[in-house]
């Protein structure tokens, strides 16, 4: 599993990336009550804001890791957001994506990195 | 109440407390306050409607007006404020509001007759300017005494009667908006049966150096949590009632914030002591011709919250703005986002549908009758 700095996670799975946030980055947030997913065939650009997610206390934008096209988004996330509480590394995955540059994927962190991190 | 540290953030006596129960602490109003618990604002507010929750709001202003006959103080006092002070009754608490001079809302307040003095408690944020306004009014007829040495709690829910007549019986014989000291604790404390939270409780006034044992006694008890400002926040707004600063502030009147139930008829229009309060023109008019807007209930079709801020329209497509959200957020015991704004006269009614335009689209908001949660109260 990689992550960003943006606290998402991303791991490859067949010739798709899997993508959702820590669940560090989901404690920050508090309860989540609303996720905005992009709809499945959309091409999505490195740094664009693609999800939306609302907790009890604030909204929050999540963006495209890496440049490519969002194959399937998570159903589950429509009627029960909190999963994201519940599960954030599994269950409460965002969406999968095929990438079309993963290029990227080299600079972002290893879980060990990624602790460091956050401290 | 004591400074901390490099932040210069104000804290209060429960503190300390406050860190030790693992909340998370976070600048509100010049004070390092917790937003939440462990348990999380959702079952905190949860927690609160079924049981009872335990708020540290000792940030807010405790001042006591006396020095004089209580008569004169009410009569001083009504000068002040749209209220009938002079018709409330000993160990009665009643809502305020401070307005400007051209009728705009300063700030909110609770004011009770304790018998030989007014206790008056305001919001945080205005504290220093209000005790300043009753400074310059009422002194020195009537002194004006800003409270330092004393923490203010609440205890919220319905079981909150049950927990603090454990400590002392006489909370059970209270009902809402009375008020009396109690022995709680071993310590004189000014309690009130109200709140902020659409639910029954109390609110109590402790001396600083018995605040933390109160705490730790009212929180042994395994119906109450204590609960952090985040929880306080989503309470008040399913109750329907309004945080001041957002939804209202000196470009709100009474009477377009709702809040005319709270000018009682003695000092309205052809009342025996109308008007002789700042902005009392205004406010009348506004009261008597009604008002072109109003603050409404809202509620947002789907998931998404909307927050404060969002603009409303009156259609899907072009437009003006027709109104904007002043308080929203997700209703734990509503089960869906919630919001409180203001709207044309025209569009208040109950069941009239606007929109809200978030990020780019306009979705449905449906007026609803306030408070969103029935009120608890044990009046």
């Amino acid at each position: 599993m990689k992550y960003t700095e943006e606290h998402e996670w991303l791991l490859e799975e067949g010739d798709l990336m899997v993508v959702g946030i820590t669940a560090h980055a989901a404690e920050q947030l508090g309860d989540v009550v609303f996720v905005e997913l992009p709809e499945a065939g959309t091409t999505v650009t490195k740094d664009e804001e693609i999800v939306v997610i609302e907790s009890v206390k604030a909204a929050s934008d999540i963006l495209a890791p890496l440049d490519g096209e969002i194959v399937e988004v998570n159903p589950a996330l429509e009627d029960n957001p909190g999963l994201v509480n519940e599960d954030a590394t599994g269950a409460a995955w965002f969406f999968k994506m095929r990438v079309s540059d993963a290029a990227p994927l080299a600079d972002y962190m290893d879980e060990t990195a990624y602790n460091a991190f956050i401290g | 109440m004591g400074r901390q540290g490099m932040t210069d953030l104000r804290i209060t006596p429960l503190h300390g407390l406050h860190v030790e129960l693992g909340g998370k602490m976070v600048p509100f109003t010049g004070y390092d306050m917790p937003v939440q618990f462990p348990a999380g604002i959702m079952a905190e507010h949860t927690h609160t409607r079924t049981k009872a929750g335990l708020f540290d709001v000792s940030h807010m202003g405790q001042v006591i007006l006396g020095g004089a006959p209580v008569e004169q103080i009410a009569a001083a006092f009504e000068a002040l404020v749209p209220m009938n002070v002079l018709g409330l009754g000993e160990g009665r608490q009643r809502y305020g509001l401070f307005l400007n001079e051209t009728g705009g809302i300063l700030d909110d307040l609770m004011f009770a007759n304790r018998g030989d003095h007014l206790f008056v408690v305001v919001n945080a944020a205005c504290k220093e300017a209000d005790v300043a306004r009753m400074r310059a009014a009422l002194e020195p007829a009537i002194s004006v005494t800003y409270i330092e040495d004393r923490a203010l709690l609440a205890l919220q829910g319905p079981a909150a009667e049950a927990v603090l007549s454990s400590l002392n019986p006489a909370a059970a014989d209270m009902r809402f908006m009375d008020v009396a000291t109690l022995t709680l604790n071993g310590a004189e404390c000014w309690v009130s049966r109200s709140g902020y939270t659409g639910e029954d409780g109390y609110e109590i006034s402790v001396p600083a150096d018995a605040a933390v044992d109160l705490a730790r006694t009212l929180l042994a008890h395994g119906d109450v949590m204590p609960i952090g400002l985040g929880a306080r926040d989503s309470l008040r707004l399913e109750a329907g009632l309004c945080l001041y600063g957002h939804d209202i502030d000196t470009n709100t009147l009474p009477a377009e914030a709702g809040l005319i139930w709270a000018i009682q008829k003695a000092r309205r229009t052809g009342g025996e002591r109308a008007g002789g309060f700042p902005g009392a023109d205004a406010v009348l008019a506004q009261i008597d011709a009604g008002a072109e807007r109003k603050r409404v209930g809202l509620r947002p079709e789907g998931r998404a919250p909307m927050r404060e801020g969002v603009e409303i329209y009156a259609g899907t497509e072009g437009g003006e703005v027709i109104g904007r959200i002043t308080s929203g957020g997700f209703g734990p015991t509503v089960g869906g986002p919630v919001a409180m704004g203001y709207v044309p006269s025209d569009l208040s009614a109950p069941g009239t549908v606007v929109y809200g335009e978030l990020r780019g689209k306009r979705l449905p908001l449906t007026v609803t009758k306030l408070p969103f949660v029935a009120a608890g109260f044990k009046r």
